[in-house]
């Protein structure tokens, strides 16, 4: 069974992997702590592109699963004094079927009505999550996550990131690129066509936005984790816009774009948070850039600086 | 043998009724041609048909089969194929991937999570493309392609699919005469190549009238006439509103 990989995307990938796994080598916390967070946006990321990239659809509600899978793995760890083995799964499984049952009433739709559907049940979630305050701690957020002895530390956490999140990324990688990815490409490409070459298109994109759902869950699990907390904020449709501006941002016809575009967001976020309040702003103006000059996100970019100085060098 | 045929078939577009009360058959391995005025509702009938609407009343029945309010993938499933009038590919993917992704279809593959979708149906897919012409284009992106050729594309999908019924919506529309009698020979050769039976509609008449056994006229959404190209062309009725000046100019 031969998988097209090309060979820079490839080696970009494996050097990437290689650097990763000497970051905690340098000793800088900051550094180790930067890379954590920017694998789990990126995973975050990427399992949006599912939706919007591979299915066509845009959701403005990819926060509720982040939040589902953040919540019941703290939850089930600490609450009920589950050990990782069972929670880690159980709380992507509940983040898949919150998917499944959102993605049944969202795939009779398309287009605006389909984002504002899955924007309204996100903040369904998020509600659940302000006004559960027995379960889930309310707006004071659930605090004081249990975290298993063997990854409790900065240095461990971090291979255990790197694991879970390479291993979600190669899984998903051959998803979008099986013959399921290449037919929802057909399905975003044409709906309606789609349906009369006997695909069924409403499956198609369910079965997508569980996936989407599901690996969104792993990022929400492994953040709660991290934060040794989950805040009803993870849930808002603050947190959904964020993701959809780093997959935009990376460019959602390309499978690791929106990865590329979560680390750049994040690391401009923290380099305008020590300069200036204004992050808002500055966010603001960057969606306006790639809304005017980068449709395609920074991979269209490079794509078209690549092929300019190819031409450049053929003259 | 009739394969297909429609019962009482009417959609009424909130007052206006766009097929009504068609009945209409059509017959294993003929080649049928459904002429008609613009407006006539030619593409309407070709919708109930395939799925695409869902008729106010009546009945659609395939093979032995009722088949009225089916999704399009079943119907599709069941071996009726369809071509659009209005270019209907997927045109950002090549060539390849356009027919590629049609037989991973057929092949009921397109649940499959964990097989390379590029390395599907590799053989049958350039042979299909070879059959319709396209084999030097394969690499394209299917939305640069000169509009005969993606008519063509739009033909080799339906194609791939499998079809015992293929219903083309005005395969040559928009195609000057040379393309046009390229496109009318290819389908010629793949409708007895495969035993096709084939439901179309056309404008050109000297097309219509030089491939067709079969003619039915639709006019504001009724059949006035059905038959052979003989006793249609000379029809009274038909002559009256339709045929007249079209007849004069292509004979």
């Amino acid at each position: 069974m031969s998988w097209n990989i090309s060979r820079g995307v490839l080696i970009t990938c494996l050097v990437l992997f290689g650097l990763l796994v000497f970051v905690p080598l340098t000793g800088s916390k900051y550094l180790i702590d930067l890379s954590t967070e920017i694998m789990v946006y990126a995973l975050f990321a990427l399992s949006l592109n599912v939706i919007i990239g591979f299915s066509g659809n845009v959701s403005f509600g990819h926060a509720a699963y982040f939040a589902i899978g953040g919540y019941a793995n703290a939850i089930l760890l600490t609450t009920y004094g589950w050990p990782l083995i069972f929670a880690f799964p159980a709380a992507i499984i509940l983040s898949a079927l919150a998917a499944a049952f959102v993605a049944y009433f969202c795939t009779r739709l398309t287009d605006i009505y389909f984002a504002m559907l899955t924007l309204a049940f996100s903040m369904l979630v998020w509600a659940i999550a302000f006004k559960w305050r027995s379960v889930t701690g309310g707006d004071d957020g659930f605090v004081g996550v249990t975290v298993p002895s063997f990854i409790d530390g900065r240095v461990p956490f971090f291979y255990f990131t790197l694991i879970i999140v390479t291993a979600s990324i190669i899984i998903l990688w051959l998803i979008c690129h099986s013959a399921f990815g290449q037919t929802l490409i057909a399905v975003r490409e044409n709906l309606t066509r789609a349906g009369f070459i006997g695909v069924n298109t409403r499956m198609m994109r369910g079965i997508a936005f569980v996936i989407a759902g599901a690996f969104a869950g792993v990022a929400g699990a492994i953040f709660a984790m991290y934060n040794r907390g989950v805040y009803t904020e993870s849930a808002f449709w603050a947190e959904s816009a964020q993701v959809l501006i780093m997959t935009l941002l990376g460019g959602m016809y390309s499978f690791f774009g929106p990865a590329i575009g979560a680390a750049t967001l994040y690391i401009l976020e923290r380099f305008a948070n020590e300069y200036t309040e204004y992050w808002p702003t500055v966010l603001g103006l960057i969606l306006l850039v790639i809304v005017l000059v980068l449709p395609e996100g920074l991979v269209g970019l490079a794509k078209r600086l690549k092929e300019r100085l190819f031409l450049g060098g053929g003259q | 043998m009739s394969v297909l045929e429609t019962r009482d078939l009417t959609i009424d577009f909130g007052g206006f009724v766009a097929i009504n009360n068609v009945e209409f058959s059509l017959e294993n391995r003929e080649k049928h041609a459904i002429i008609g005025p613009n407006g006539a509702g030619k593409t309407t009938f070709f919708n109930l048909i395939t799925g695409h609407l869902v008729p106010t009343k009546g009945s659609v029945k395939f093979k032995d089969d009722i088949i009225t309010g089916l999704a399009p993938h079943k119907i599709v499933k069941r071996g009726l194929a369809r071509s659009f009038q209005r270019i209907n590919i997927f045109p950002k993917m090549t060539v390849f991937e356009n027919i590629q992704t049609s037989l991973i279809a057929r092949d009921n593959k397109h649940f499959n999570f964990f097989s390379s979708g590029s390395a599907q149906n590799r053989e049958d897919t350039i042979e299909l493309l070879e059959l319709v012409g396209l084999e030097s284009e394969k690499a394209e992106i299917a939305g640069e392609l000169s509009y005969g050729k993606q008519k063509q594309l739009e033909l080799a999908i339906a194609l791939a699919e499998n079809p015992s019924v293929l219903l083309l919506d005005e395969p040559t529309a928009g195609m000057s005469p040379q393309e046009t009698k390229v496109a009318i020979k290819l389908v010629d050769e793949i409708t007895k190549l495969r035993g096709l039976t084939l439901l179309f509609t056309e404008h050109d008449m000297s097309v219509v009238f030089g491939i067709a056994d079969r003619i039915s006229v639709l006019h504001h959404g009724e059949i006035i006439a059905s038959g052979t190209p003989e006793n249609v062309r000379s029809d009274p009725e038909v002559r009256r509103v339709y045929l007249g000046e079209a007849d004069d100019a292509t004979t």
